[in-house]
């Protein structure tokens, strides 16, 4: 690959979409994650009991779903990312390299 | 190759044969167990053969050819996490701590998301065999070869040495074995893997186990919820009282002061995001479409297994530590000690055979972990090393393969010493300081590599040295390695904390940040420049390796 195929690709508003609109919805879901995780951390750390705390007055205490509940979390957001990544933004890549191809014959 | 497989024969039958005369180990010996372990040994060989027959390129070697899918890349992912350490040890956690030991399982957990978002589709665009390929991707080879090389050979040693000497111990109770044989097995059956059969048999060796590991645990869960009428409600409240207790819970004292909790996990987040082993097996797909495949699906195995190994460590509460069967009375808990949980449990639920199966699981597990992890030490010393930094990327493919071999040889013998040298040493600390170094030295200079213009060569090799540095440094001086190693008290540390990711890991970003911006230098401006068109690359993949032909 060349510098000329790439700088077509820079210059091509279709990169400048792609890569805008990856990277605000990769860094919105990583900021999500990370939030809630040190959230959950910082919660620990400061007041541990809040976390331990009984639901209805049964056994089981608060911590437990929530923490059940990171877990599922951190694969639906995985699903998510790879679903939209597999379809809509590697057909955007699609269409740039077709596009690359055709301009560099 | 004949031969080897001669001595290895023996040596299992003498296993066998000592295994008749009942040595000494704690537990009686299990018949069942052996045998299952000999039909997972003489699968994973045959495998090895199968694979050996394809390996015939460095690009098959290194990642399989290229030709996994995101599913079976996704179970060899989470095969390498479930370690045997980490499903004996949470198990084993949650068994004497509870809620704690869910703490533990997020923290390992939450790194994967993040390492989809961020890391795992540049990774594959820009890299060819190992992570210090998209490091030095517009850098000066020598010097970021040397130090990411240097980085991943120290990750893998520090996590090699504490595989082998946990399963040592591990095999000892479980199969009666001394100690030494135990490593040496170990230590040879993992050459035998990866020499012969590189990571097409190391990832099928991988899948196997986790898919093995994964169906012994789902089944242990499933016999205690079948105990328990299928009721969390019951579980739990059996738990706290047999505990007497319902501090099992709450948070206990795991992560006690904020830094702690904080540093605990940066490492494990961007521990995981270094590690590798782990960053090897993104380039074994064919494309960026198939690594975040990979990883949807490891998430979605891992997140599983704790959540399974949570029930597990309960469900021992319930039915191991009532059950004076599984009791040392005189050392005040579990036969083998209480990471001993999960493999009692097997006992309590599925009687001598399932225990077999579980101890035979575990081995394997064993043997799964130490073969990636070889795989990828020794890639950075033929791969980085040899063929970039010593024949300055000139290399003959083929003695690029055959350095790769010896240092897979060099390696094992290496952790068998090491081994055997560390038996009756304190190795608490060998994970997390190879989670810190994975953290603080390998993870800020493969990010910044891809997110920031202004990264130099200069900055880098600065920044990623003193975070390697401050890592080592800051756990000799910390609780376990001064204080308890040394001084026999943990409260005698010269540093307070336990994980010193936090400041590593700052020291490593700040020092990277502020001697790539004060460098003048022609070659700084030129790798400036550069990121241009790697940033092409690592958004589109165009010019990836397989992605398309030149």
């Amino acid at each position: 690959m060349n510098q000329e195929v790439y700088e077509k690709i820079r210059n091509n508003p279709k990169f400048h979409e792609l890569v805008t609109k990856r990277s605000k919805f990769a860094w919105s879901l990583a900021i999500t994650i990370l939030s809630v995780y040190y959230t959950f951390i910082l919660v620990i750390a400061f007041t541990p009991e809040t976390l331990g705390a009984s639901i209805g007055g049964g056994v089981l205490s608060v911590g437990i779903p929530i923490g059940i509940f990171i877990i599922l979390l951190c694969f639906v957001l995985t699903g998510i990312y790879t679903n939209r990544a597999n379809n809509e933004f590697d057909k955007l890549t699609e269409e740039l390299k077709a596009q690359a191809r055709a301009e560099n014959e | 190759m004949n031969k080897i497989l001669l001595t290895l024969f023996l040596t299992l039958n003498s296993l066998l044969a000592s295994a008749d005369a009942g040595v000494s180990g704690q537990r009686e010996l299990n018949l069942a167990a052996i045998v299952m372990f000999l039909i997972f040994v003489f699968a994973t060989l045959g495998i090895t053969y199968w694979a050996a027959k394809r390996t015939k390129t460095a690009k098959d070697f290194y990642t399989a050819g290229g030709g996994i899918t995101g599913f079976q890349n996704g179970l060899a992912i989470a095969g390498d996490y479930m370690s045997a350490a980490s499903f004996l040890g949470i198990s084993g956690l949650v068994y004497l701590k509870g809620f704690d030991g869910l703490i533990y399982s997020i923290g390992f957990l939450v790194g994967w998301p993040v390492i989809l978002f961020l890391i795992a589709e540049q990774l594959r665009n820009l890299g060819k065999y190992t992570f210090a390929d998209v490091a030095s991707y517009r850098l000066r080879q020598t010097p970021i070869r040397t130090l990411a090389a240097f980085g991943s050979i120290a990750t893998v040693l520090l996590y090699l040495i504490a595989q082998m000497v946990g399963s040592g111990k591990l095999i000892q109770v479980l199969f009666g074995l001394p100690y030494e044989i135990a490593v040496i097995l170990v230590g040879i059956l993992m050459v035998l893997y990866v020499t012969f059969g590189g990571m097409l048999a190391t990832t099928w060796v991988q899948i196997i186990k986790a898919i093995l590991l994964l169906s012994g645990a789902t089944f242990m869960a499933y016999m205690i919820m079948d105990h328990v009428g299928f009721s969390f409600e019951t579980l739990f409240s059996d738990a706290i009282h047999i505990k007497g207790t319902d501090a099992i819970m709450s948070p206990g004292g795991l992560v006690s002061d904020p830094i702690s909790a904080i540093s605990l996990g940066i490492a494990l987040m961007f521990g995981t995001a270094g590690l590798p082993h782990i960053l090897m097996r993104f380039f074994t797909v064919s494309d960026a479409k198939e690594a975040r495949k990979s990883v949807f699906y490891a998430t979605g195995f891992i997140g599983y297994f704790y959540i399974l190994t949570f029930i597990i460590g309960f469900g021992a509460i319930v039915l191991v530590s009532t059950n004076p069967q599984y009791l040392d009375i005189a050392q005040g808990t579990l036969f083998g000690g209480n990471n001993m949980a999960a493999i009692h449990l097997s006992h309590a639920v599925g009687g001598d055979l399932f225990l077999g199966f579980i101890s035979a699981v575990a081995f394997a597990t064993i043997l799964a972990v130490v073969s990636g992890l070889t795989l990828a030490g020794a890639s950075a010393i033929s791969h980085d090393l040899y063929a970039n930094v010593f024949a300055r990327g000139v290399a003959d493919e083929m003695k690029e393969m055959r350095i790769s071999k010896y240092a897979t040889i060099a390696l094992g013998m290496l952790a068998i010493l090491l081994g055997i040298i560390f038996e009756n040493q304190n190795i608490a600390f060998m994970v997390g300081l190879a989670f810190a170094i994975a953290a603080s030295a390998n993870f800020p200079i493969l990010f910044l590599s891809m997110y920031w213009k202004k990264l130099t060569t200069r900055g880098a090799v600065i920044g990623g040295t003193l975070g390697l540095a401050t890592a080592i440094i800051l756990v000799l001086l910390g609780p376990i390695v001064w204080g308890e190693i040394i001084n026999g008290d943990a409260t005698k540390a010269i540093f307070p904390y336990k994980y010193p990711a936090l400041f590593s890991v700052s020291v490593a970003f700040i020092a990277i940040w502020f001697f790539s911006i004060t460098d003048k230098s022609e070659t700084a401006k030129e790798e400036i420049k550069a990121y241009e068109d790697q940033y092409v690359r690592s958004q589109t993949g165009i010019g990836a390796q397989g992605a398309i032909s030149h």
